[in-house]
């Protein structure tokens, strides 16, 4: 996919000014947020299943080759072949050649958020073949030429007009504003797709080592069409979504759908193992696996390991204020929202997403409903560490910081500057005690007006109120040390 | 080097470690919670409903024919199916329905199937591939109807593997799960169902 992460701050201003995205993103609010809470209310403790997922994903990282050897050798011995890709661009030429060789002229697609990071649609339609995303919302987004702007509703940002306009454009059938309609005529326009393809191409929700199967989540059966009526099957996913065993999977399942979506299982798990049995009537002759690395294997080990658990349910792009407000497109590439700040600068690297992971308020929303507890705000600041280390920031931004280090160390300084700067600030406030604009940061008073400090500094306060009471207590900087023993600290 | 050895060697430098000659079978199995059978059949009753899926029962499978009639009935749907071919031996005719032991073409409006067991956690079916068990007869027509012995039902997913290992010689090529008739929240995120699948799910209970 086209990265655009690098223009973040011009993509939100465009997302911003756009009024009709505006209005669908407001539709947003409550949704699947509401829904996941609905869903937790039933379950007896949801907290314990999230234990129970974080140390499955971290135990899976934890020893990641052996259960992806494990993993290949239990699928080739049921006759899927295993392709290893490093680069997107190796996976679509994988996928190529197996194209190639099978004949495959129709392809139909179930949705893939790794073949969005490889472009794979381009490839194949360059190559003379025909493909067709065939969940609704992605099919949508082909007929629009835009890409996802959510991992699991990749069309939210889309009406109901704006969809029944690209109908009338592409089916040519009355524009309606009737939903279940518009859903009806997609299922009829995909069906003969489905039927005449000769391959399906899939995404790949989890791997099993243990059986060698892929497993594939979704709610409209398109999953299922794609991986049982074409000849041929290829699922292209991540290396990091190998789970050891069935029961591992089962325990995830009950945290997924129920984040995503808030339903307590999604309509069809399919779990794909090998090729059509002899004598069977159904499923693919020709079964394959790309397993896809694309920046994943390097951050193991590393800060930014625990985002390699992450599930894809979308419950941190659900609940963040951010995303809500400037839509998943500003972000720029394949992953949104707080998942996105993070896995975007981590896969492609950070001078290509420099403002993601600033594009937060670290509210940590995000990490409270995480299914695996990544902590999504903790490796933010990791990130904004190290933009600020490799001087990937703007001079004045690395000086202010550096300033700030220097008062946050020296208390009487600090002290003093409070003091002066509430005045400075008062004084250039007007008779409204607003300030219209602060100079430097006029981005920062570009929508909104800072209230000018009003009256004394706490410190000030504080000073005259112990002296009031006659009970000097001195500030302490740094803690005693029985403090630091009962755990104080702050 | 390959693209594999080259992604393996990036995994074990990161872990900081060669690959482990063995790493021990994660145990995760959960107990069965040992509820009697009539739990577990109010639970997978009231869970299928709540995910729109509709649910008979019927005495033994002699009464199954019977059963199908009265739902097409009502549902004001033609009397004509395509079956799974171990459901041939049952006596269709009598309750005047016409039922092909075939494959479906996407034609076919009506598909019946047996199901390997129920998830009571979820009211969730487990249906598996096989020679006679085709996979697109609950996939393609707009109706499936899936008959489900009630001592056929477990309690959890990990219980519904536990006894596909028992039963079965491997896993088979597809293991589907199905809760309820397809659906769709990809605009406006309404739900709206009945996608890409069935638009109707009928479970016949039996026992």
């Amino acid at each position: 996919m086209k990265i655009r992460s690098e223009q973040f701050k011009g993509n939100v201003r465009k997302q911003l000014a756009d009024e009709a995205l505006q209005s669908n993103l407001s539709r947003f609010g409550g949704g699947f947020a509401d829904r996941r809470r609905d869903a937790l209310v039933k379950v007896d403790d949801f907290e314990a299943l999230r234990d129970r997922g974080a140390s499955i994903r971290a135990e899976v990282l934890e020893n990641l080759d052996y259960w992806l050897l494990k993993f290949e050798a239990e699928a080739q011995r049921r006759g899927t072949q295993v392709h290893w890709a490093e680069t997107g661009a190796e996976a679509n030429q994988i996928l190529l050649n197996i194209a190639r060789n099978a004949g495959v002229q129709r392809v139909v697609k179930s949705k893939s958020m790794v073949s969005e990071e490889s472009g794979l649609n381009e490839v194949l339609t360059e190559a003379g073949m025909t493909v067709t995303e065939t969940d609704l919302g992605e099919y949508i987004l082909q007929l629009a030429n835009e890409p996802p702007s959510h991992i699991i509703a990749p069309a939210i940002h889309k009406s109901r007009d704006e969809v029944s306009a690209l109908f009338e454009k592409h089916h040519g059938t009355p524009r309606t504003d009737d939903i279940p309609s518009l859903c009806e005529e997609a299922r009829g326009q995909l069906r003969p797709h489905f039927l005449a393809a000769d391959m399906g191409v899939s995404g790949g929700n989890f791997l099993i080592a243990e059986t060698g199967s892929v497993t594939i989540v979704t709610n409209e059966g398109n999953g299922r069409m794609v991986t049982t009526l074409p000849r041929v099957h290829v699922a292209m996913t991540g290396i990091e979504k190998v789970l050891p065993t069935l029961e591992d999977l089962s325990a995830i399942l009950r945290l997924l759908p129920r984040s995503a979506t808030g339903q307590d299982i999604t309509n069809y798990v399919s779990i794909l193992t090998g090729v059509r049995d002899e004598g069977a009537m159904d499923g693919p002759q020709e079964n394959h696996v790309i397993l896809v690395d694309n920046g994943r294997s390097r951050l193991l080990g590393g800060d930014l390991h625990d985002a390699l658990r992450c599930i894809r349910c979308g419950a941190c792009m659900n609940h963040c204020p951010v995303y809500q407000n400037i839509g998943g497109h500003a972000y720029g590439w394949v992953y949104p929202g707080p998942i996105g700040a993070i896995l975007t600068p981590a896969f492609l690297g950070l001078e290509k997403a420099l403002d993601l992971p600033q594009a937060s308020t670290l509210c940590a929303a995000c990490e409270v409903v995480c299914p695996v507890r990544i902590p999504l705000p903790d490796l933010m600041r990791v990130l904004r560490e190290k933009e600020l280390t490799q001087g990937l920031r703007p001079w004045h931004e690395r000086l202010s910081i550096r300033l700030w280090r220097w008062l946050a160390l020296h208390p009487g300084w600090y002290a003093f500057a409070a003091r002066w700067g509430t005045r400075l600030l008062r004084g250039m406030a007007g008779s409204d005690r607003l300030l219209h604009t602060l100079p430097g940061l006029d981005g920062w008073t570009e929508g909104r007006d800072m209230p000018a400090p009003q009256g004394e500094t706490f410190r000030d306060q504080w000073r005259k109120k112990q002296a009031a009471e006659r009970k000097i207590i001195p500030i302490r900087l740094d803690p005693s040390p029985s403090e630091k023993k009962a755990g104080l600290k702050k | 080097m390959s693209a594999r050895d080259r992604i393996l060697e990036r995994v074990r430098a990161g872990l900081k470690r060669p690959t482990p000659v063995s790493v021990a079978r994660p145990d995760r199995s959960l107990a069965p919670m040992a509820r009697p059978v009539s739990h577990l059949l109010n639970d997978f009753i009231a869970r299928a409903e709540s995910l729109q899926s509709t649910v008979a029962q019927v005495a033994n499978l002699n009464a199954v024919p019977a059963a199908v009639a009265e739902y097409l009935q009502a549902q004001g749907l033609p009397r004509k199916s395509v079956i799974w071919p171990s459901l041939k031996a049952l006596d269709w005719f009598s309750s005047g329905l016409t039922a092909e032991a075939r494959p479906p073409v996407s034609e076919d409006r009506l598909g019946i199937t047996e199901t390997f067991c129920g998830i009571a956690e979820t009211g969730t079916l487990l249906l598996h591939s096989g020679v006679d068990h085709f996979s697109t007869t609950s996939l393609l027509p707009e109706t499936h109807i899936a008959i489900l012995r009630v001592d056929r039902l477990v309690e959890r997913m990990e219980q519904a593997f536990a006894l596909m290992q028992s039963e079965l010689d491997q896993l088979p090529r597809a293991t589907n799960f199905i809760s309820g008739p397809s659906r769709t929240a990809d605009i406006e995120q309404t739900i709206v169902i009945g996608a890409h699948g069935p638009r109707r799910v009928h479970i016949i209970l039996v026992g």
